[in-house]
C-alpha cells in the first residue's frame, strides 16, 4: 500500500511522515497504516460524540419543565439514542481505537499492529454499524433506552429497534477485530528487550480492555441476535407470553455490558497513567500494582453482572454473591487511584493542559467510583435502583473518567499524532469549564436520585424542577467546553506551531520518533534497554 | 408555566422517611456516603498538597521511588474491610425485606402499560392509589399485564420490579401518615413517566373513614369476586368440591405439595396456581391428563387470576390468606375518581 507520493509535497523541505506520504481518498480509505486508521476513527467517533451530544442537549432542554416541552414519544427516543450512539459508538472505540490504535505499535516498537488489514476492516465494520444506527435514528429513532430490556424491545415497541439491534451487532465485530488484534500484537510483536514488566501502562490497560472486547462482545452479538429472532419471528425466548423469559435478557445483556463498563474505562486508566508519570517527571508508584490491577479488573468484570438485577426478582443469595463480588471490583479501581496519587510525591509537578485533564479525572472518577459502592450494597441500591442516582454515578465515570481521560490522552499526544501545538491557553481554560460544567450537571442527579426521581422521565414532579434546572445549565456550560477544543483542534491541525518531536520531555519510546511518525514509526527495530518510565535517567534518552 | 413561579422556592434535598425500611436505609446510606466523603478528601487533599509542594520549580527535580508493597497491601486490605462492613450491613436489611411478617396485610398491585391497578383484599379496587393505614406493615403481591414495570415509593426506599410471568413481591411498614409519590421505575415505554400516582398513609381514624366511605360493595370481596370467576368460566364442573372429578380438588389444596405426573413435588403456593389456571399442561398433577382444562391465557386478565388464587386460598381456610378478606366493607373506586387526587401531579 505505502508507496511514494505521486504529488509534489506543497511545502517543500518537510520530513515525510505517515500523513504526507500520500495523498488523496483512496490513501486514506484504503489505508493499512494504524496511525491512519486512528485517525479515521478520530474523525468517525468525533461525529458520534457530537450526534450523542445534540440529543442530550435536546433532552436536557425537556427537562427544564416539570411537564417536559417536547411529547414523550420524542423524548424516548432522544435519550434511547443518546445512550446508544454514546456507548456503542464513542465510548467502546473511544481509547482503544484511536489513541491505542495509534500508540500500541509504537509503544511496543513495531511497524504497525499485528493484522493491518483487519484494523482496517474494523474500521469499515464500525461504519457499517455506525451506519445502521444513523439510518435508524433517521427513520425516526428507536424507543428502547440503551439496554433494550425484552420484551419491550422485542415484542412492545413501533420504533426502528431492529436496524439500532443490527448497528449494534455490527459495530460489536468492530470492537472484538481490534481487542483481537491488540492482544495478538502484544503478545508477539513486541520489540527486543520490550519484556512485560516494561510494558507501558497504557498498553497493560488496553491488553487487558482487549481480552473483555474478545470474550464479551460475542454474548452482546448473541443476544441481539435472539431479540431480533424473537421480533420477528415471535419465537419464544425472551417473551413470558409466547413462552420466553425477560430475566433471560437481562443475565445475557448485563454479561457483556457490565464489562464492557471496563472497556469504557480501562483504556482512560492507562492514559491516566501515562499522563501523570509524565508531568510529575517520575516513575509510576507501584508499576507491577497498576499492571496487576488492569488484569484483575478485566478478569473480576465478567463476574459482577449480577449487580445491575438486585430488585428483579434474582435469588437473594445470587445477590449477596454479587454485591460481595461487586465490592471486590472496587479493589483494583481503588488501587489505581492511590498509586496515581502517590506517583505525585516528590515529583515534579508542571500543569501542561494533559495533566489539568489527570486532575479533572482523578477527582470525578473517585466520586464515580465511591458512589458505586451504594449501588454495590443491596439494600441502598434498593432504594437507589432505577433512579437519577444511578444515572449521575455512571456519568461521573463515563463521562467524568473516560472522556476526560480521551481528552486527557489526545491533548497529550496530539503533538505526537499531528506535529503540531494547539493553543494552550485556550486548552486549560476548555478544561476548567468542562469540570465545572460536568459537575454542575451531574452532581444535582445524585440528590434528585435519592430523593427519587426516576430515570428515563419526561415529565416530573415541580418538586424535582430547580434540582433539573441546575442540571441543564450545567449541562449547556459542559457542551461548550466540549466545543473549544474541537475549534483548536481543527486550528491547530493547519495552523498549529510545530510541536518537535517530544515538547513534554517525556521518556516513552514514542517520544523518541519523529513527530509526526513516518509510516513504519522506527527506521530500525528499536531494542529496549529500560522501563518506559525512566525519568531519573532522562537526560541519557533525550540525549 | 415554570417561569411563573420559582423553581427554587421548594428545593428538596433529602427524602422524607416514611417507613421503618427507610429509616434503617438512611443510616446505612449516610454511613456509606460518609465513608465516600472522607475518603474523597483525603485524596483530593494530597492531590492538591503534592501539587502545589512539587510544583515544579525553575528546573525539574524529582526522586523516583519504585513503590512500596507494604502500602499497597495497606491502601487494598483497609479499605475492603470497611466495605465488608457495608456489604453485610446491606446484606442484613435486605435479607429481611424479604420476609414480611406474618400479620402483613396483603394487597395485589397489576401493572399495565401506563397505570397501576391495586385490588384490596376487601374487593376493592383503585388505579394510581394506595391506601394504607399508619404502623400496620403492607405485603403487596405484583403482576404485570405487558412489559417489565417497577413500584417504587421513594419515602418508603422500597422498590421491586414488576416481571410479566412473575408475582414479584415487597413489604413496607409506614410511619408517617401522607399524601406521598408512587413511581414506575422500569422504562415501560411511551407513557412511562404517566405511570405514577400517590401513596395515602392514613391514620386508624381516617384509614376507617376512608374505608366506610369507600362504596356500596356491589362487588363483593375479592374471594366473592374470585368465586363469580370460578362459576362463570365452568371451573366447578371439573374441579368438584369434594370428590375426585377429571380435575384436582381445591380444597385444602393451597401452600400444600402436589405431587406432579413427571414425579417432581412443587408446593401450591400463588406462582403455581396462577401457571396452572393459565398454561395448565405446563405442571400436570400425578394421576390427572394433560389438556383436559382449556388455557386460560388470554382469555383471563392478572387481576382475575389474582381474584381467583383469593377465591382458591378460601377453600384453605387455616392457611394465611387475605386476613382483611370477609370482614371488611368492599371499597370500589373507579379509575376516574382515583385522578381527582392525581391532579397534583405534573401531568
Amino acid at each position: 500500500m505505502a508507496t511514494i507520493a505521486h504529488e509534489i509535497p506543497q511545502v517543500a523541505p518537510e520530513e515525510v511522515n505517515y500523513l504526507n506520504v500520500e495523498h488523496g481518498w483512496k490513501s486514506w480509505l484504503l489505508t493499512t497504516d494504524h496511525k491512519r486508521i486512528a485517525m479515521l476513527y478520530l474523525f468517525s467517533i468525533t461525529a458520534m460524540f457530537f450526534v450523542g451530544g445534540l440529543m442530550a442537549v435536546l433532552f436536557r432542554i425537556n427537562l427544564l419543565q416539570p411537564e417536559g416541552i417536547f411529547s414523550p414519544e420524542t423524548y424516548n427516543r432522544l435519550f434511547s439514542m443518546h445512550g446508544i450512539v454514546m456507548v456503542f459508538l464513542f465510548l467502546v472505540p473511544s481509547i482503544p481505537a484511536t489513541l491505542a490504535n495509534f500508540l500500541i505499535p509504537i509503544m511496543v516498537g513495531a511497524k504497525d499492529l499485528a493484522f493491518p488489514r483487519v484494523n482496517l476492516l474494523s474500521w469499515y465494520l464500525y461504519i457499517a454499524g455506525a451506519a445502521f444506527t444513523l439510518y435508524a435514528i433517521v427513520r425516526g429513532g428507536v424507543d428502547t433506552g440503551w439496554t433494550f430490556y425484552a420484551p419491550y424491545s422485542s415484542t412492545y415497541s413501533n420504533s426502528y429497534v431492529l436496524a439500532a439491534a443490527m448497528g449494534i451487532f455490527i459495530a460489536g465485530f468492530s470492537s472484538i477485530l481490534t481487542g483481537l488484534n491488540f492482544i495478538v500484537t502484544v503478545h508477539k510483536m513486541r520489540a527486543p528487550g520490550m519484556t512485560w514488566g516494561r510494558l507501558p501502562l497504557f498498553v497493560w490497560s488496553n491488553y487487558a480492555t482487549g481480552l473483555i472486547q474478545v470474550l464479551g462482545t460475542p454474548v452482546l452479538a448473541i443476544t441481539m441476535l435472539l431479540l431480533a429472532f424473537e421480533r420477528i419471528a415471535h419465537v419464544g425466548i425472551f417473551d413470558p407470553n409466547i413462552g420466553g423469559d425477560p430475566i433471560l435478557f437481562q443475565h445475557l445483556f448485563w454479561f457483556y455490558s457490565h464489562p464492557a463498563v471496563y472497556i469504557m474505562i480501562l483504556p482512560g486508566m492507562g492514559v491516566i497513567s501515562e499522563i501523570v508519570s509524565c508531568f510529575s517527571k517520575k516513575r509510576i508508584f507501584g508499576y507491577n500494582f497498576v499492571a496487576f490491577s488492569s488484569m484483575a479488573i478485566a478478569v473480576l468484570s465478567f463476574v459482577v453482572w449480577g449487580h445491575h438485577m438486585f430488585v428483579t426478582g434474582e435469588s437473594v443469595y445470587t445477590g449477596l454473591a454479587f454485591s460481595f463480588l461487586s465490592f471486590m471490583v472496587a479493589v483494583p479501581s481503588a488501587i489505581k487511584v492511590f498509586n496515581w496519587t502517590a506517583t505525585m510525591y516528590k515529583g515534579s509537578i508542571s500543569f501542561d493542559t494533559p495533566m489539568l485533564y489527570v486532575f479533572g479525572f482523578i477527582g470525578l472518577f473517585t466520586i464515580g467510583g465511591l458512589t458505586g459502592l451504594h449501588l454495590a450494597t443491596l439494600a441502598t441500591d434498593v432504594a437507589t435502583h432505577g433512579t437519577y442516582f444511578v444515572v449521575a454515578h455512571f456519568h461521573y465515570v463515563m463521562v467524568g473518567g473516560m472522556v476526560m481521560a480521551f481528552l486527557g490522552g489526545l491533548h497529550f499526544w496530539w503533538p505526537k499524532m499531528t506535529g503540531r501545538l494547539y493553543p494552550e491557553g485556550w486548552s486549560k481554560f476548555s478544561a476548567l469549564i468542562i469540570f465545572i460544567g460536568f459537575n454542575l450537571t451531574f452532581f444535582p442527579q445524585f440528590i434528585l436520585g435519592y430523593l427519587g426521581m426516576p430515570r428515563r422521565y419526561q415529565s416530573y414532579p415541580p418538586e424535582f424542577q430547580a434540582l433539573n434546572v441546575l442540571s441543564s445549565a450545567g449541562a449547556s456550560i459542559l457542551g461548550i467546553g466540549y466545543l473549544i477544543p474541537m475549534i483548536y483542534f481543527v486550528w491547530s491541525w493547519k495552523y498549529g506551531p510545530k510541536a518537535g518531536n517530544n515538547p513534554w520531555g517525556a521518556a516513552g519510546l514514542e517520544w523518541q520518533i519523529q513527530s509526526p511518525p513516518t509510516t513504519f514509526n522506527f527506521d530500525e527495530t528499536p531494542i529496549v534497554k529500560e522501563e518506559a518510565y525512566n525519568y531519573g535517567k532522562l537526560e541519557e534518552i533525550l540525549g | 408555566m415554570w417561569a411563573s413561579s420559582f423553581p427554587f422556592a421548594d428545593l428538596q434535598l433529602f427524602p422524607v422517611a416514611a417507613s421503618k425500611q427507610a429509616t434503617q436505609i438512611d443510616q446505612l446510606y449516610w454511613f456509606i456516603t460518609a465513608v465516600s466523603a472522607v475518603m474523597t478528601l483525603l485524596i483530593f487533599a494530597c492531590l492538591l498538597a503534592f501539587a502545589w509542594k512539587y510544583r515544579r520549580r525553575v528546573q525539574v527535580e524529582s526522586t523516583q521511588i519504585e513503590g512500596s508493597t507494604k502500602l499497597e497491601l495497606t491502601w487494598s486490605i483497609l479499605p475492603f474491610l470497611v466495605m465488608l462492613i457495608m456489604f453485610a450491613w446491606g446484606a442484613q436489611l435486605f435479607f429481611a425485606a424479604q420476609n414480611p411478617p406474618k400479620d402483613a396485610m396483603e394487597i395485589f398491585v397489576t401493572g399495565k402499560q401506563w397505570m397501576w391497578k391495586v385490588q384490596y383484599p376487601n374487593g376493592g379496587s383503585e388505579i394510581n392509589a394506595l391506601h394504607v393505614p399508619v404502623n400496620q406493615a403492607v405485603k403487596l403481591t405484583m403482576a404485570s399485564e405487558d412489559v417489565i414495570h417497577s413500584f417504587s415509593i421513594p419515602v418508603f426506599r422500597v422498590r421491586h420490579d414488576v416481571m410479566p410471568g412473575h408475582y414479584n413481591s415487597l413489604w413496607f411498614t409506614p410511619t408517617k401518615p401522607g399524601h406521598y409519590h408512587l413511581f414506575c421505575t422500569e422504562y415501560c415505554g411511551m407513557e412511562h413517566s404517566g405511570m405514577v400516582g400517590w401513596v395515602d398513609v392514613l391514620n386508624d381514624r381516617d384509614y376507617a373513614n376512608w374505608l366506610a366511605g369507600g362504596g356500596t360493595g356491589t362487588a363483593g370481596s375479592l374471594v366473592e369476586q374470585g368465586r363469580s370467576i370460578f362459576m362463570q368460566n365452568g371451573c366447578s364442573t371439573c374441579h368438584l368440591q369434594d370428590q375426585q372429578g377429571r380435575c384436582p380438588v381445591l380444597r385444602g389444596l393451597y401452600n400444600k405439595p402436589v405431587q406432579l405426573a413427571d414425579g417432581r413435588t412443587v408446593i401450591a403456593d400463588d406462582a403455581y396456581i396462577r401457571e396452572s389456571i393459565l398454561e395448565p399442561n405446563a405442571k400436570i398433577a400425578a394421576g390427572f391428563q394433560p389438556n383436559i382444562m382449556p388455557v386460560y391465557k388470554g382469555q383471563l386478565t392478572e387481576a382475575n387470576v389474582i381474584q381467583l388464587i383469593a377465591y382458591i386460598r378460601s377453600l384453605s381456610p387455616n392457611e394465611p390468606a387475605s386476613q382483611q378478606g370477609d370482614q371488611q366493607r368492599p371499597v370500589v373506586i373507579a379509575p376516574t375518581d382515583a385522578n381527582s387526587s392525581n391532579s397534583g401531579t405534573s401531568r
